[in-house]
Order: C-alpha cells, then structure tokens, then sequence
C-alpha cells in the first residue's frame, strides 16, 4: 500500500505550503488525482488521518477531484477525454492510441485556512 | 511556488504530490547520463520470474559490458546473493514494509559507487504491480514483467503500471502451451491499455528470446547516448 507514502509526502507539502502562504490551520486540501495515478482513495484519505495527527493538518478534509484520461487523437488530431480508462482509443473514430495528455496526475491543487488564517491574511495585506 | 488566493481563505498550491521524489528522480537521470549508464526499471508481481531472468541478463550481457543491478525486497538477501552468481555488481535495498523503491532510495544505496564504472544498471523493483507505478527512479525504460501463467486479463486489472511501462515482457515462454497461455488476448490486453507497447517474449529454461531482449536494450542504450550527446 503505497497510499502511506504518498499521504506522508502530501502532508508535508501541504504543511510546506501552509507556512509558505501563512495559513495556520489548515481546513481542507483540494487533490487532483487522475484515475491512472494508481492511487487508491480510501486508502488515502485512511493514510492521511494516520499522518496528519499532531500537526497543523489535523481534522483537514481531503476534497478529491478525478481527472480523466485525456488522449490526442492522431486521426481526428484533437484532443479526447475517455468515457472509461481503457481501452486507449479515441472515443470519436475508435483509433487506438498512447498519448496521455492528462489522467495520471497526482496534484495537491490548492488549500483551504481556518478562520485564524482569514485575519492573518487581512492582517498581512495591511503591510 | 505559486501563489494565488482565489478568496481570502483558499491558497492555490497546484503542486505534484511525489515533487520530492520527482526532483531526485530528475536529478538521479542526469548523473546516469552524464556517466553514460543506462538504467532499466523492472517491475511485476512476485514470481514473475524477475531475478531468474535478470541473472541470465546480467551474465550474458556482463561479458561485454560492465553491469550492475540494485534489487528492493521487504527483506531478505536471497535475490541479490542470487543475481551475484551472475558476476555483476550487486546491492540490495531492503525497503522493510514499503512496497516499492523511491528515488531517495536509489540515490542512497548509490552514493559510494563510482557510476563512471557502469554500463548497465538494472533496478529490480519489489514484487508488486501497483505501487512501483507512481516512482520514477530516473530509469531511461521502466519494463513491465508477466509470466504465461498470470492470466491473459492480468495488464488490464493493473492498467496503472502498464500504461507506464515502455516495455513488456512474457517470461517462461516455454510453458505457454502447457498453461494454456492466449498470445492474442494478453496482447490485446496489453494493447488496451498502452496501444503499441513492445513486447518480448523469452524463456530462460530454453534460452528463447533472451538475446533478442539484450540487442534491443543494448540498442535503446546507444540510440539513447547518441541523441542525448548531440
Ligand atoms: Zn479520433
């Protein structure tokens, strides 16, 4: 299950990026996960709960966006979002192809503050 | 870092969850490159039949060039004591219960080791085909492994490590009759989920396909060097 790692690896870019942007406490983190990153969601949100205790992620909501695979059509020369992961063809003409556009990412995509964090923000716009 | 704020409490971050392992990665390619070692990536379930290929490789190709290879496993020494046998330079990267290797631990395990000295380097993963998929370890090709006797569906239930994977290999190629093994439905299950995939099938019981499989990496190695030099 690599679902632990990745959930470490999260927390502490998300931590990173907490301090970076002045957040204190963190309420929620947006992910953007493609179905082909491998990544098992309960597995994660589970890992994440583990991982986040005592730091200033605890109680955060991961908030989980799928992304689908998108493909370049090489007959249509367009790009194509697949209905289903696979087969790899094009949706529109049924040419087969393996140029992923998008669909494997796994992207903390942004982060939501506490209340704290909305006066600090007013605070530090004051400087 | 970029930074937004969309209203006064969310804070666009827009980063790759695995930045870490990414940027090591990126860093592990341009020392092998630089060093000229070709790195190849195998991943496949347990029993696949990874360290018995990969000690067949490595004494083959070990006759003309100088290879070496890292082996990841929960924890015992068993495959590296056997990829040894072979004559190459081995390690083993015991990853204790982490069920795939990072580039942090390539990184690591290769600090004293003079890459000048490598033509080859072979990394084989842990036996598991889904975890190994989100690593890059700064390999020029990942291969994917199967047996003939893992089932003709097997690509399409672990879709994620196929589709990147830039190549495959078909081991124990010998059984395939006896295992009732259906080329046309595994290829089309590999081709399902990375149409044009390439494929190799090999035994090493009978030797079938197993210098054709060396030739094409020793030909990926010089077409890589040679574009990469200009
Ligand atoms: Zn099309």
């Amino acid at each position: 299950m690599h679902e632990l790692s990745i959930a470490h690896s999260l927390a502490e870019l998300a931590v990173e990026a907490a301090e970076f942007s002045g957040i204190k406490q963190v309420k929620a983190l947006y992910l953007k996960l493609g179905v082909l990153s491998g990544v098992v969601k309960e597995a994660l949100e589970f890992s994440f709960d583990v991982v986040v205790q005592g730091t200033s992620l605890e109680g955060a909501k991961l908030i989980i966006e799928d992304v689908p695979v998108t493909v370049f059509c090489p007959s249509c020369q367009e790009t194509r979002i697949l209905p289903e992961p696979f087969p790899m063809r094009c949706p529109v003409c049924g040419t087969k192809t393996g140029q992923v556009l998008a669909g494997r990412e796994m992207e903390l995509y942004a982060l939501e503050g506490g209340e704290e964090n909305a006066r600090a923000d007013l605070e530090s716009s004051n400087c | 870092m970029q930074e937004l704020t969309l209203n006064p409490r969310i804070v666009e971050i827009r980063q790759n969850i695995l930045k870490k392992n990414d940027l090591l990665a990126r860093e592990l390619r341009k020392r092998f490159q630089k060093a000229g070692v070709y790195v190849v990536n195998l991943v496949s379930s347990p029993g696949a039949g990874k360290t018995t290929l990969l000690t067949e490789v490595l004494t083959r190709l070990g006759k003309r060039y100088r290879v070496a290879a890292l082996v990841g496993d929960l924890a015992t020494e068993n495959d590296a004591d056997r990829l040894r046998q072979s004559g190459a330079k081995v390690r083993q990267i015991t990853t204790g219960t982490v069920c795939h290797l990072e580039a942090e631990m390539i990184a690591r395990t290769l600090q004293d080791w003079d890459l000048e000295k490598i033509d080859f380097l072979f990394i084989e993963n842990v036996g598991n085909l889904v975890c190994p998929a989100s690593y890059d370890l700064g390999e020029n090709q990942r291969v994917v492994l199967f047996s003939v006797t893992e089932g003709e569906d097997k690509p399409v239930k672990y879709p994620t490590i196929v589709n990147s994977a830039d190549a495959a290999v078909i081991t124990k190629i010998d059984l395939a009759e006896a295992a009732g093994f259906q080329r046309e439905r595994f290829y089309e299950a590999l081709n399902q989920v990375r149409p044009g995939i390439r494929i190799h099938e090999v035994s090493v019981r009978t030797g079938e396909g197993v210098d054709e499989w060396i030739s094409r990496l020793e030909a990926d190695k010089s077409a890589f060097h040679m574009s990469s030099s200009v």
